[in-house]
């Protein structure tokens, strides 16, 4: 007999590969107040973009395979300096392990067949339910020469927030690793001076983190009490 | 400073401790009642020069000095007149929308990110759309008039901001003929703006799906005449400058930074342009529909302040051809995507009192349609969904690739927004262009950087 309370699989469109994100259970964000609404039951799977496997079509394999050459040719295999490749949305990810990110840049940069001369810096992403790899730095990268654009994925747990700085490589990210830092507690080893940027040198707490709460107080108009927006009901 | 005619105060008012004594706020008592002097911090600490070196002047510029182009400060480290470090301290004007946005829904998210660059907000608002549009999958479903109307309301706007530059970079340096002509033509660009949105800046007309409304009536007459007198304004204002040798003796040379430099640092726009490489998104990757339009990329060779200027006045004229090119174009239709499920539901006419809905819309869900009522209330308040995945924009705005990746997690809200603002990147060469000049030559140097702190801090 089948479970009839297993969540059923909602695919998005055009994604084949799921990675499960999270679940929405129930409508209305309503929490504790019982199942008035007769949606209690109801169970949305979240799931990200899953990897994706060769071909990817267009210029994603020249730019896949020239990577994969170049990291050979210092020694290094493909599969243990990148977790997976995602292609969604027209845009490709290298999910890449974080001891080797800065051996992975250096080639993006160097290799005449990749010529990422540009980068357009880094930024997080704090995913609480990925549990062991909650930190995500994201970091795109442009070819003047070619005219293409990737994006690399680092991942880091929040109990070990590190990830190397790749200011050494691309001097661009100064400012980006420390606001980085600043609003998510990611850690860049090897950054020249790794300091607050835009919060103030002695504020407790990294604000972009999804645990850390928005702030605000209550408004009050007319009589009625408008709450903060992080306390207010939520439809997600 | 108290004087021998007052006492000293032994305690701090609500201090626990009666002997306690503020060291940063002393307080005395007077004839007119108790008085608080702060003194601030211990800045004298920090200046003092370690025993042997030679001395050095540190001068603590900005947050708030007209010539550092909004509340940036700048840490300067002299000898003479020579700036032997420069530094930027940045975050005065931190706001948080990045984190204010992902507790509102997609469609509210645009009246956040166009307060992130205020002198460019209609390119913040369209690379923030256009990544969600990209998410939504709905990139190719955009009615073409709402990408022409967008593409001439950013050229515009470039236009506007441009002028802003060359009028604040023209004040900055002493020129002030140029900063009064500079924000006298802007006024006919935000008179624009006014009419088609209803704002003068923080427009938050560029909606995920299209734009809010269409052009009013008249409005294309309006903009066709304006680009004309334009054309003679611009041609006047920047004469003033354009071969003035003062004007040339102040930015001939200074603030140099070439390619290489560029690139490492990742400098995009007019600084990027000075170098002679022709790097514009607007070319190399269109959107918009910006592939469809006659213009050039400027370039200058020199590298400088002056270099920059020029790729700044050239830079309008290519502007305004364009503006010509998207009038021309303009046909009738939608100016908001069709699925119903994404496009706002309500339209906006003009009322008794300046604004509000179309009349014609709450007689529909009011007493026409309740599946009406009911559709406009959920799109209102709970807003779409996005399915989850990441997406990333760039487009070239007056100050370079500004960027906007966009994650979503599934939800009417927006998981996390972060914009790659191009002030910020490029506020990071004002140590290379500074440093071993002279301290004029900053205010010169980070006035052709352009950068704008509510893009920098956001």
């Amino acid at each position: 007999m089948t479970d009839v309370n297993a969540p059923l699989p909602v695919i998005p469109r055009g994604v084949t590969n799921l990675e499960l994100l999270d679940a929405r259970d129930g409508a209305f964000g309503v929490k504790g107040s019982g199942d008035t609404s007769g949606f209690g039951g109801l169970v949305d799977p979240r799931v990200m973009p899953g990897a994706s496997q060769a071909p990817f079509g267009g210029w994603f394999d020249e730019v896949a395979e020239e990577i994969e050459l170049s990291l050979a040719d210092q020694g290094l295999p493909f599969a243990s300096a990148t977790e997976k490749i995602v292609v969604d949305r027209g845009e490709i990810t290298f999910f890449v392990r974080r001891e080797h990110l800065v051996a992975f840049v250096r080639v993006l940069r160097d290799e005449p067949g990749l010529r990422f001369e540009m980068c357009s810096g880094v930024s997080g992403v704090h995913y609480p339910s990925d549990a062991g790899r909650e930190l995500h730095a994201v970091y795109h990268f442009l070819s003047i020469t070619h005219n293409r654009r990737i994006r690399v994925e680092v991942t880091a747990s929040d109990a070990d927030p590190h990830i190397p700085s790749i200011v050494g490589v691309y001097p661009t990210c100064d400012w980006h690793e420390r606001e980085t830092w600043d609003f998510f507690g990611i850690v860049f080893d090897g950054h020249p001076a790794l300091t607050r940027i835009a919060m103030p040198d002695d504020w407790p707490g990294h604000p972009q983190r999804k645990d850390y709460p928005l702030g605000g107080i209550p408004v009050e108009y007319k009589g009625a009490t408008i709450p903060p927006p992080d306390q207010r009901r939520s439809y997600n | 400073m108290p004087t021998d005619n007052v006492t000293y105060a032994s305690s701090v008012p609500g201090s626990t401790d009666p002997g306690a004594e503020d060291a940063f706020a002393p307080g005395y008592d007077t004839t007119e009642g108790r008085i608080f002097n702060v003194s601030g911090g211990d800045w004298d600490t920090i200046t003092a020069a370690p025993d042997g070196e030679k001395e050095r002047i540190v001068v603590n510029m900005g947050p708030q000095h007209p010539s550092t182009h909004g509340v940036l400060r700048l840490i300067l480290e002299l000898d003479g007149e020579t700036v032997t470090e420069a530094r930027c301290g940045i975050g005065y004007l931190h706001t948080g929308i990045e984190k204010n946005m992902e507790f509102r829904s997609w469609v509210q998210g645009v009246t956040f990110v166009t307060r992130m660059d205020y002198l460019a907000p209609l390119f913040n608002e369209a690379a923030y759309c256009l990544a969600v549009e990209k998410l939504l999958g709905i990139t190719d479903d955009i009615p073409e008039r709402a990408s022409t109307i967008r593409v001439m309301m950013m050229e515009l706007n470039r236009v506007s901001s441009h002028l802003v530059a060359l009028a604040t970079g023209g004040m900055e340096l002493g020129a002030l003929s140029a900063m009064i002509y500079g924000f006298r033509d802007r006024e006919l660009i935000l008179d624009i703006f006014e009419m088609v949105t209803g704002l003068r800046m923080n427009n938050a007309y560029i909606r995920p799906g299209g734009v809010a409304q269409d052009l009013p009536d008249g409005a294309e007459e309006k903009i066709r005449d304006t680009v004309k007198l334009l054309r003679k304004r611009l041609k006047d204002t920047t004469n003033l400058l354009v071969d003035n040798s003062i004007w040339m003796g102040r930015t001939v040379g200074i603030g140099y930074l070439d390619l290489t430099g560029c690139m490492a640092l990742g400098i995009t726009g007019p600084v990027l342009r000075s170098t002679g490489l022709p790097h514009d998104l607007r070319k190399s990757q269109p959107y918009c529909g910006y592939e469809n339009y006659d213009f050039e990329v400027v370039t200058e060779t020199t590298c400088d302040v002056y270099g920059r200027f020029l790729i700044r006045v050239n830079e309008m004229e290519q502007s305004l051809r364009i503006v010509e090119q998207a009038l021309d174009r303009l046909k009738p239709g939608p100016v908001m995507v069709a699925d119903k499920k994404i496009a706002w539901p309500s339209k906006l006419s003009v009322g008794s009192d300046g604004q509000g809905n179309s009349a014609e819309h709450i007689k529909e869900i009011m007493s026409e349609s309740m599946e009406a009522l009911i559709h406009h209330f959920k799109l209102v308040t709970e807003g779409f969904k996005v399915e989850p995945g990441q997406a990333h924009v760039a487009i070239e705005s007056p100050r370079g690739e500004l960027g906007c990746h966009v994650v979503s997690s599934g939800g009417t809200r927006p998981y996390r927004v972060h914009f790659r603002d191009p002030s910020f990147t490029n506020l990071q060469a004002v140590a290379a262009m500074g440093e071993g000049g002279q301290v004029a030559d900053i205010i010169g140097a980070v006035a052709s950087i352009d950068p704008v702190m509510g893009g920098v801090d956001r």
